[in-house]
């Protein structure tokens, strides 16, 4: 039986979480604020002239097909890069498990994409993917496939999906293979005995009881997805070829910070805010059902 | 260490900072890494010891974006740097910020700093310069597209020179073609290139108000005729071969670099760099092509590349010291210097001369080409610039718009139609904040 803690000075719980809200209000609701503010203002670089505008750069938004383009094209890629990143480091965490001999060789090596900076990441994979020098290039020709990124969209698509991907691995393997550890061995040993294979063992035991890890994996994976990948998008296509490769994100970044057009980048945060808020809320709602902890 | 200590050192070092202050310093924000920015670095320390009033400051800020973003932050925080330089693309958010910038043709009348115009090849500075011919910003790094070839694929093919005209281009394509060679030409910047420069080399206005130079309220006309002529031929071209699309910005060089293609469309100050990607082949570089059905003797080309802003908000003594490096700047043997080791245009006519009297352009041939080209013709209001705001986005969609026509996905008249249409929106949208 649990009983309610108490406090009997009534300033002190307020002392207590006040750290925790300043940080809040700082790094978040203020900032928030101010995109929320900006998007309904209509002003030069400099700040010099500033209008009101109301809801005007949101509904050119709207009104523009290509932006609405870019919802599918966002859709399309986090849904990508969280799936495959999340899958190919759950294989990896299993067979990582496994390991007997260099373990912690392998781990570390597996674990360094993480510490490469995006903009790095895409000027390497750039340069795997280059249609005229690229390794990569070279070895699909051998199956046929004229690869050009800097035309078909597709292509373009899949580059930055694996770029980003790539880098993301490094991360949800730390989480996944730290959750594999935590399953206790005895389960196992019990299912061994009463002759069920390591693959049966994996879906039957280890992936039920990590559910937790999969599902903050998942969220985060999303966020990654919808967020941090600019920079990678920025240095490979630029949005191109078209407008195949951009990303609600990029189209922020692109506006705001080289196009100088605050308004509008400042409009299309608060749609991705909003967009993500949503995202999040419905994977609690719906997919956490189905997390056992 | 005692307190006793403690003050003793910060009085010596108040002092001994106070002693180094005797020279006004004048903050320079530029955004040229590598071997530009050691250039950078030794042009403001060759200028800090000839004098002894005046101590220049070079920061590196980072890439040309992150330059101006840094200097709007500062200015809207009132930390800008005295000297700020800023890519072409933001001329027009410049010009436009009255109350941010010293023109430059004031800051000189202003500090009496000897200043004639007239020494400047008005095709470079025409670029950064108001529709009355005064000079706002001053010009820096510049260059202008130029052909280059490969000649030893030329050799092959048997083609004694470089064409001269789009439909010479189209013949020698198809002889390299012919030879082995597996696409003709690519082209690097393709909104610069192909839009802005076609319609100055052919004297065809890209937008009206002369460009944009006269006003805000200019409208985009690239999608008339001449223009859409000839993105539809590079569109035919390119499901034959002739033309290959290598990626935006300069990412299309490596097609020029691996042999693929035996021509490129590209800035004149990347001439160094092609010869060190491809050491052992013989390049060639020479003038832009120009449409023979539009145009007998071509117009020069735009420049491309970043110009130095002076920034309001500092006191007279270091606008002195901005003018006075502004005039060493332009000095003839600090410009030859600078475009001799950077391959960036001469901004004078004595500093091109110099160089000539040096014998640099024999040693080095194929240097003087885009000198020629932008001196060879008085420059006319379609061929002295663009200016145009919010001209990032307005590249980005030209270079969606573009990028859909060589796929396939659009003809010429509809990609170059949409691409007038949405940047127009950009334009009226630049319109309104500019009061």
């Amino acid at each position: 039986m649990s009983s309610p803690v108490i406090f009997k000075n009534r300033y002190l719980p307020y002392a207590l979480i006040a750290p925790q809200l300043l940080i809040t209000i700082v790094f978040f609701i203020l900032p928030a604020g101010q995109a929320i503010f900006q998007s309904a203002q209509l002003e030069d670089a400099f700040g010099l002239s500033r209008e009101f505008v109301g809801l005007e750069n949101f509904i050119n938004l709207f009104n523009d097909s290509y932006y609405l383009e870019s919802f599918f094209t966002t859709l399309k890629f986090s849904v990508s890069v969280a799936v495959l990143a999340l899958v190919c480091a759950l294989i990896l965490s299993a067979f990582a498990e496994h390991i007997v001999r260099g373990a912690t060789f392998y781990r570390t090596f597996l674990i360094w994409p993480y510490a490469v900076a995006p903009v790095v990441a895409g000027s390497l994979w750039l340069f795997l993917f280059d249609p005229s020098i690229g390794v990569v290039t070279d070895m699909l020709e051998w199956f046929g496939i004229n690869w050009n990124p800097t035309l078909n969209g597709d292509h373009a698509m899949w580059m930055v999906i694996i770029t980003s991907t790539w880098k993301q691995i490094s991360y949800n393997f730390l989480f996944f293979l730290a959750a594999l550890q935590s399953v206790p061995k005895s389960l196992h040993e019990a299912a061994a005995i009463d002759g069920s294979g390591p693959i049966k063992r994996f879906i039957t035991i280890s992936f039920p009881l990590i559910s937790p890890t999969s599902f903050f994996l998942l969220v985060i994976n999303f966020v990654y997805a919808f967020f941090d990948t600019f920079a990678v998008i920025h240095a490979m296509t630029q949005g191109g070829p078209g407008n195949s490769t951009s990303t609600l994100v990029y189209k922020v970044y692109n506006d705001g910070f080289i196009g100088l057009d605050l308004g509008s980048s400042a409009a299309q945060s608060v749609i991705l805010m909003v967009l993500v808020a949503l995202l999040t809320v419905f994977q609690f709602k719906y997919v956490e059902k189905k997390v056992a902890y | 260490m005692s307190i006793k200590h403690l003050s003793a050192v910060a009085v010596a070092s108040a002092l001994l900072s106070h002693s180094v202050q005797a020279k006004t310093e004048v903050e320079w924000w530029h955004a040229m890494g590598g071997a530009l920015g050691q250039k950078v670095n030794e042009i403001a320390a060759d200028f800090n010891a000839g004098q002894s009033e005046y101590e220049i400051k070079p920061v590196y800020k980072g890439s040309y974006a992150e330059t101006m973003t840094s200097a709007i932050a500062a200015f809207r925080a009132k930390q800008q740097p005295a000297i700020v330089q800023v890519f072409e693309v933001g001329t027009a958010t410049m010009m436009g910020a009255k109350q941010v910038i010293y023109p430059v043709h004031e800051l000189m009348e202003d500090t009496k700093e000897p200043f004639d115009s007239g020494h400047y090849l008005s095709a470079v500075t025409g670029y950064y310069t108001t529709s009355d011919g005064k000079m706002v910003s001053m010009p820096f790094n510049s260059s202008t597209p130029v052909l280059y070839y490969n000649k030893d694929m030329f050799k092959k093919a048997g083609i004694e020179s470089a064409p001269k005209t789009w439909k010479e281009m189209e013949q020698v394509s198809k002889q390299l073609i012919a030879s082995g060679a597996q696409c003709g030409f690519s082209t690097t910047w393709q909104s610069w290139t192909q839009i802005e420069n076609f319609g100055a080399r052919n004297n065809v206005a890209m937008a009206s108000n002369n460009n944009g130079f006269d006003g805000f309220d200019s409208e985009f006309q690239f999608n008339r005729e001449p223009f859409v002529k000839h993105i539809e031929r590079l569109q035919k071209w390119s499901e034959s071969g002739i033309f290959k699309y290598g990626g935006r910005q300069s990412s299309g060089m490596p097609l020029f670099y691996t042999q693929e293609c035996a021509m490129t469309m590209g800035s004149s100050a990347g001439l160094s760099g092609i010869q060190e990607s491809m050491a052992g082949v013989d390049v060639g570089v020479a003038e832009l092509p120009y449409d023979d059905t539009l145009i007998m003797k071509p117009q020069n080309t735009i420049i491309g590349g970043a110009s130095l802003w002076a920034l309001r908000g500092h006191d007279s003594e270091q606008y002195k010291g901005v003018a006075q490096f502004f005039s060493y700047l332009s000095s003839a043997e600090v410009q030859a210097d600078w475009h001799q080791f950077t391959g960036y245009l001469p901004i004078t006519t004595e500093a091109y001369e110099l160089t000539q009297k040096e014998g640099f352009y024999d040693q080095n041939p194929g240097t003087d080409i885009a000198v020629l080209q932008m001196t060879s013709v008085e420059p006319t209001a379609n061929s002295k610039g663009v200016r145009f705001g919010n001209f990032l986005q307005v590249r980005d969609i030209i270079n969606q718009e573009l990028e859909a026509v060589w796929a396939g996905n659009k003809s010429a008249k509809q990609g170059l139609d949409d691409a007038v249409r949405l940047g127009n929106q950009q334009l009226r949208r630049f319109e309104r904040t500019q009061k």
